[in-house]
């Protein structure tokens, strides 16, 4: 098992060299840069640029350098902490992304706990009681939080919030806290705004997970060896928890990796309607004015956050299935 | 001493003990597909979900007919009418369907037109008559529409927009991007799903640890940043038309992994089983075990994936065209309709313009239901 971890954390660094690659040719994919932006900008404002300028940030920048260069620059920086610069803001990336990032996985972690808890009774019930009311009932509203679009729910919850409670719910924490060191009153804070984009990001997850749950344990539940537990006298409960649930299981586990990306997605949809303060408003406005180590370095770190998942989710799936724990080949 | 035990001495015809009934024998004959045919058919919200389905797809092919006006016909007199009311009788007098002409006032204070229905002025509604022009299919003229009112003032059954465009016509126009941007999308995901995750999962090894880098190298990119950087790369130039089935094919390039995984994972645990082994030591290629033996044990969950992605990608395309990415208007699309309704006043003063959100929300439950009914049927035995 120990060796089986192992291996799985040094297979991780190709996948974050191959990322990084990746990002850093998508990044650099559009034409132009953000100082040619910049100069546009600039001249339609009406205002002159001295040729000499842009071309002395462009070396200051490293902008002159041939690509693969800058990018061991900016890949072997990231290794001691060092993401760039960003140009809109003129500081270093690490500055602008400081408390956004923890915002993001505290939204992200809270909405997959939600979505468990969630997902997991309502999938059993619909499974052990399928076609009553209760699994009807049960599906169709977890269907509605998948269908209704997320930024929509999030305008609705928005207006009656306001019409109910009489709050703004924009932002997750109140202003008094911004800028302030983390301390338990912003944490309780924090807790306050975040029930409603939790919410609107995991209506979405649910219904596809209620449907994993149920029909993978339907699967296993028409299997033989349940009725034998059941003609031997295996109580109901037991004889579904300890063989049909856990086999059910290692579809759910082997998704865990797959829903870090959507409600990251998710989240940033939401976040852009909600005005929270996560990385979403700012990757998004940093994507489109070219501010490039900016946007890079955070998709690198979402990148980064999901590949830590992805491992918690293989070792977990290990644990669960010796079957996959003890992989060969077939033909050996 | 006599011989007691009684032998018949006929041959022994099995169907003496058990007769079968027409009925138990259609069904113990029957091929599989008919099997799978009248286990669907068992499921009423799924068969009612597929004829919705079929509609809805139906109506995009005679949008033009359909919608009551043109889709950039507008009336500048007429700006964020509120949906009109239909009535069928008037002072208790049945006169068939219509509505009542509007009022309109201009609230000087909120800069914005106030909508009173006058109870005097009768519009009727017309079925199967002229109106606007349109090119049908962009190959003949015609100018017959399903339903269309007087030509002096425009009906709008679910409101207009901020030009005083019929939100009604847009919804059926908008069916057409909306309905069909999931079907290409879809195929390339789920051919490059079953493959990569097939091949991975049945040879293990070093193909399995390349497909697990590539699969996890694209899924730990958020899809919407990741969809924002490639529209970014995308010429500015391209026509509505490439920029459409580009973005499908980014869809089906990114959606693939989630099904990759699934399928090698499953793929993982069922090659061990027996009839593997059978099938391999009778000679059969990978390809043939993996395509004969092996996906049709698990293709109830295939099914089940491929009913929850078609909506993902529906909901996606809203999703970016909301964000103003992507699809641009003129094109018309649920979600392009829907980047109209994008703050929090809209829902207070305006709700009609939120209205091709419920489109939306029917499809995807239409689909999704449809999908249950399919995953039930796929194994007819159980």
């Amino acid at each position: 098992m120990i060796s089986y971890i192992f291996k799985r954390i040094l297979y991780m660094i190709p996948t974050l060299v191959l990322t990084s690659i990746l990002v850093f040719t998508l990044i650099e994919l559009p034409p132009g840069d953000y100082f040619e932006s910049y100069v546009n900008e600039l001249q339609a404002a009406g205002e002159t640029v001295d040729p000499k300028l842009i071309e002395y940030l462009r070396a200051e920048y490293g902008f002159d350098k041939p690509i693969w260069e800058r990018y061991f620059q900016w890949a072997t920086g990231m290794l001691v902490g060092d993401f760039g610069y960003s140009f809109e803001y003129e500081l270093p990336v690490r500055e602008v992304i400081g408390d956004r990032l923890l915002f993001t996985i505290i939204v992200t972690f809270v909405t997959v706990i939600f979505t468990w808890l969630i997902a997991f009774p309502i999938g059993i019930y619909s499974a052990t009681h399928q076609y009553s009311w209760g699994d009807y009932g049960l599906t169709f509203l977890g269907l509605l939080g998948l269908a209704i679009p997320n930024f929509l729910l999030a305008l609705i919850m928005m207006f009656l919030a306001n019409e109910w409670f009489g709050t703004t719910i924009g932002g997750l924490i109140d202003p008094e806290f911004v800028g302030q060191p983390f301390s338990w009153a912003k944490f309780v804070s924090v807790l306050e705004h975040l029930w409603i984009p939790v919410i609107v990001i995991g209506t979405s997850g649910t219904a596809a997970m209620i449907r994993r749950v149920r029909a993978n344990l339907l699967d296993e539940l028409r299997k033989p060896y349940v009725t034998t537990a059941r003609a031997k006298g295996m109580p109901e409960f037991r004889g579904l928890m300890k063989y049909p649930f856990r086999m059910s299981l290692n579809f759910f586990i082997a998704d865990i990796g797959g829903i870090l990306p959507t409600v990251i997605s998710g989240a940033e949809i939401v976040a852009i309607v909600l005005s929270l303060e996560t990385t979403g408003p700012i990757l998004i406005q940093a994507l489109q004015s070219q501010d490039m180590y900016l946007a890079g370095s955070f998709l690198m770190l979402l990148g980064f956050l999901t590949v830590i998942g992805v491992l918690i989710s293989d070792i977990a799936l290990a644990f669960l299935d010796p079957r996959i724990r003890l992989q060969g080949g077939v033909s050996r | 001493m006599s011989n007691s035990h009684y032998v018949n001495e006929e041959p022994f015809d099995p169907k003496s003990i058990e007769v079968l009934t027409p009925e138990q024998e259609a069904i113990y004959l029957a091929p599989q597909r008919q099997l799978i045919w009248w286990k669907f058919k068992r499921h009423k919200l799924a068969v009612a979900s597929g004829i919705f389905l079929a509609l809805m797809y139906l109506m995009t092919v005679f949008a033009e007919f359909l919608a009551p006006y043109s889709v950039e016909s507008r009336n500048s007199n007429y700006t964020l009418a509120p949906p009109h009311e239909v009535n069928l009788f008037h002072k208790g007098e049945f006169i068939g369907p219509f509505v009542y002409g509007y009022e309109k006032e201009l609230d000087l204070e909120k800069m914005q037109r106030i909508y009173t229905p006058n109870t005097d002025r009768i519009i009727k509604l017309n079925f199967f008559c002229s109106g606007d022009t349109y090119k049908f299919w962009g190959l003949f003229d015609a100018d017959n529409h399903f339903m269309c009112a007087n030509v002096e003032e425009p009906v709008y059954l679910l409101g207009s927009d901020t030009l005083g465009r019929d939100m009604l016509s847009r919804i059926i126009y908008g069916a057409r991007i909306s309905l069909t941007i999931g079907l290409i999308g879809i195929a390339i995901s789920f051919s490059l799903g079953i493959i990569i995750g097939g091949l991975a999962g049945y040879y293990g090894g070093w193909v399995d640890v390349i497909a697990q880098r590539m699969i996890e190298v694209v899924q730990s990119l958020p899809t919407l940043p990741l969809w924002l950087t490639l529209v970014a790369i995308m010429p500015s130039n391209w026509s509505q038309v490439t920029v459409y089935f580009a973005i499908t094919i980014i869809l089906g390039l990114i959606d693939w992994t989630g099904l990759a995984r699934a399928v090698r994972s499953k793929l993982l645990s069922l090659r061990e089983e027996d009839y593997v082994l059978a099938a391999r030591l009778m000679g059969a290629n990978p390809k043939r075990t993996i395509g004969l033996h092996l996906v049709p044990g698990f293709m109830s969950h295939l099914i089940a994936s491929a009913t929850i992605t078609i909506p993902t990608m529906i909901l996606g395309e809203t999703a970016l065209s909301f964000l103003g990415l992507g699809l641009r208007a003129p094109t018309v699309s649920w979600g392009i309709l829907l980047n109209d309704a994008q703050n929090i006043g809209v829902v207070a003063l305006t709700p009609w313009l939120i209205y091709p959100v419920i489109p939306v929300i029917l499809i995807i439950l239409a689909f999704n239901f449809f999908g249950d009914g399919l995953r039930d049927a796929a194994d007819p035995y159980g």
